[in-house]
């Protein structure tokens, strides 16, 4: 198969006008992408009003921005935004398309990879250019879309060889946010949105949204729970170590699931990816999804009665031992030390 | 009104108990050492679709596509209330990607026909893609409702959902046919009603039926099937053939997602400083921290 374009899209999410930081990470890293490829790095913003916003899209390196701007577009509706989206990606058939792992992106994405035949992998990790020899094929400059799978065991690098488009979803926070220190003098080429009958078929009623008021990404100190801590009134050990030392509390995919806390706090693949300044990770045995969401810690401490715990490979300090009893001796010492 | 659901289940593996010894060289999963479970998310979508029969008549199919021990979670179907089900299964699905399997499922769903809902759960625990359900919206050419909370309100033309969005929720309003997936949350599953699992504990699969023939050269497959039919106690099987299907986008060779490598994950180990759990320790690490103008 011979594939001409080598152009990198970003589907820039909005809502209420206001771009998510997802999309500008996913920009940074599809600008790199797109120099490794040799090709343009685009965006395609879809909305209403949005054409300031489709601007700063240059500032990470886009060096045109799709347009499609109607009041009929402000919210995103999956029908016209799918629609639009696959017909914008069968006639200029770019080699990429990126979009955020969010419930936009995982509503959006399947839609268009299914109409378009093209390969999809949600949720990866890592992206990289490459070329590949697979089934005795070589193929030049593939899209590497890494991600941890089937209970976190292992790593695989899944590639779409036979697609000319290849896409994949990635959770915010993965990717570095990483600005030019001078924009790219890009260009705003607008399409005008022609509405068919399908696009109407499903209509917003109401919508409700609060500003996230959990800021993981942004917290220098994370405390951090597992399904070890046990249960939710455990948990309050968590909380009381986190306010004491000014950090957030977050917590595995397992701790989540029992209920422990709400999902917002849950840090991983499936979850937020965090760096900050230290992590404490109480009672958590450190599966790969986890780990991918927080080895870039600065300083990590591990908490966990099972010396085995694959979190102590990656931890800065390890203490080996009952959460419950280590943290209460962390919290007496803490104080001790401040008065 | 008399609404017609689909519902699309999943038996999963249970990826909470997973061993390093069910991953295949080529990086496919050997789900036959692995313990099957029925996907939650898909149970409660089951139950949507009951709720709307309960409230407004009409019936509910379900469908699955998978190996034949997939049958197990069509019972269950069966014992919770579920009117018909359908097995899809064939050698050559095997492999699928999200593609190839929401193209056999459409054209399953084609098959059954005149349906108002499709269900499915958002996603299944063992690829967390939620890929498969917009997909065969996709291919039905149906709108899609997708991360579903709630079910509000259903007309015989249309449903208002409230469903989850990135903060928060909104409440959307579909004309039917329309595919809803839902969150585990979305509904409290039934359990089996005694009486059902009594009358269909013993439906079979076509390919139960010819396993059963097999082990007994007094019985036939075709016979069999006659007889489970008039007791209402045989499940559809729909195979490559029964669907007229390009195998070119089937199984394996309708998957455009290719597993490239398998990396086990090295642990690099070693570096970390152990601290005795003890006040000593934590006295020893705090001022480390502290030092480091980490803490305090």
């Amino acid at each position: 198969m011979k594939i001409q374009n080598k152009d990198v899209w970003v589907f820039i999410e909005q809502r209420n006008g206001k771009p998510a930081d997802v999309s500008f990470e996913l920009l940074s890293k599809g600008r790199k992408l797109a120099e490794n490829l040799n090709g343009n790095l685009k965006a395609v913003v879809i909305g209403s009003k949005i054409k300031q916003l489709a601007a700063e899209t240059f500032k990470y390196g886009a060096v045109e921005a799709l347009v499609i701007d109607s009041p009929e577009l402000e919210h995103y509706r999956t029908m016209p935004y799918s629609r639009i989206l696959t017909e914008l990606a069968e006639l200029h058939k770019p080699r990429i398309i990126l979009f955020g792992a969010t419930v936009i992106g995982r509503d959006l994405a399947p839609r268009v990879a299914s109409h378009t035949k093209g390969g999809l992998t949600a949720d990866c990790t890592d992206l990289q250019i490459s070329n590949v020899k697979y089934l005795k094929n070589d193929y030049e400059n593939l899209l590497l879309q890494i991600r941890p799978a089937f209970g976190g065991n292992i790593i695989a690098t899944i590639i779409t060889p036979e697609v000319e488009i290849q896409m994949a979803t990635v959770r915010e926070g993965v990717m570095r946010l990483d600005p030019l220190p001078v924009p790219v003098n890009g260009r705003i080429t607008e399409i005008p949105y022609v509405s068919n009958e399908f696009d109407n078929l499903v209509k917003i009623i109401e919508q409700h949204r609060q500003e996230n008021k959990v800021n993981l990404k942004g917290a220098s100190i994370i405390v951090s729970g597992g399904y070890g801590i046990g249960s939710k009134s455990n948990f309050k050990l968590i909380q009381e170590l986190a306010a004491l030392l000014g950090g957030e509390v977050a917590g595995s995919r397992a701790a989540v699931d029992a209920g422990f806390l709400t999902a917002d706090r849950q840090v991983g693949q499936t979850g937020v990816t965090v760096r900050p300044k230290l992590y404490i990770a109480c009672g958590i045995s450190g599966a790969i999804q986890h780990r991918a969401g927080m080895n870039e810690s600065n300083k990590i401490i591990a908490i966990n009665s099972d010396p085995d715990a694959p979190i102590f490979s990656i931890a800065h300090y390890g203490i080996v031992g009952d959460a419950m009893q280590i943290i209460p001796m962390f919290i007496n010492v803490f104080k001790q030390k401040l008065r | 009104m008399d609404l017609h659901s689909i519902v699309m289940v999943k038996q999963v593996p249970d990826t909470a108990n997973i061993s390093g010894q069910v991953m295949k060289e080529d990086g496919t999963v050997n789900r036959a050492k692995l313990p099957a479970i029925f996907n939650h998310e898909d149970r409660a979508a089951l139950e949507l679709a009951l709720r709307i029969k309960d409230e407004h008549g009409g019936k509910v199919t379900v469908v699955t596509m998978g190996p034949p021990r997939a049958s197990d979670i069509l019972r269950e179907c069966l014992f919770m209330g579920a009117d018909e089900a359908i097995l899809i299964s064939d050698r050559k699905f095997a492999g699928a990607d999200t593609l190839a399997t929401s193209y056999v499922l459409a054209e399953a769903i084609k098959k059954v026909g005149n349906y108002d809902f499709v269900f499915a759960g958002r996603q299944a625990i063992d690829g967390d893609t939620a890929q498969v359900g917009p997909q065969t919206a996709e291919k039905l050419n149906i709108p899609q409702i997708t991360y579903a909370e709630e079910i509000l309100e259903v007309t015989e033309t249309s449903v208002k959902v409230r469903r989850k969005i990135d903060g928060g929720y909104e409440i959307l309003e579909s004309k039917l046919p329309v595919l809803i997936t839902a969150l585990k949350d979305s509904a409290f599953p039934r359990p089996f009603k005694a009486k059902r699992v009594m009358a269909y504990k013993n439906s079979k699969t076509l390919l139960e039926l010819e396993k059963l023939a097999e082990g007994n050269s007094l019985l036939y497959t075709d016979q069999l099937k006659e007889e489970y039919q008039s007791k209402h106690l045989y499940i559809q099987t729909f195979t490559m053939d029964d669907l007229k299907l390009d195998e070119a986008r089937c199984g394996v060779h309708g998957s455009p997602t290719k597993v490239h490598k398998i990396d086990s994950v090295v642990l690099a180990g070693g570096n970390q400083e152990m601290v005795e759990p003890n006040k000593a320790g934590i006295s020893n690490l705090i001022d480390k921290l502290m030092e480091d103008h980490i803490l305090g």
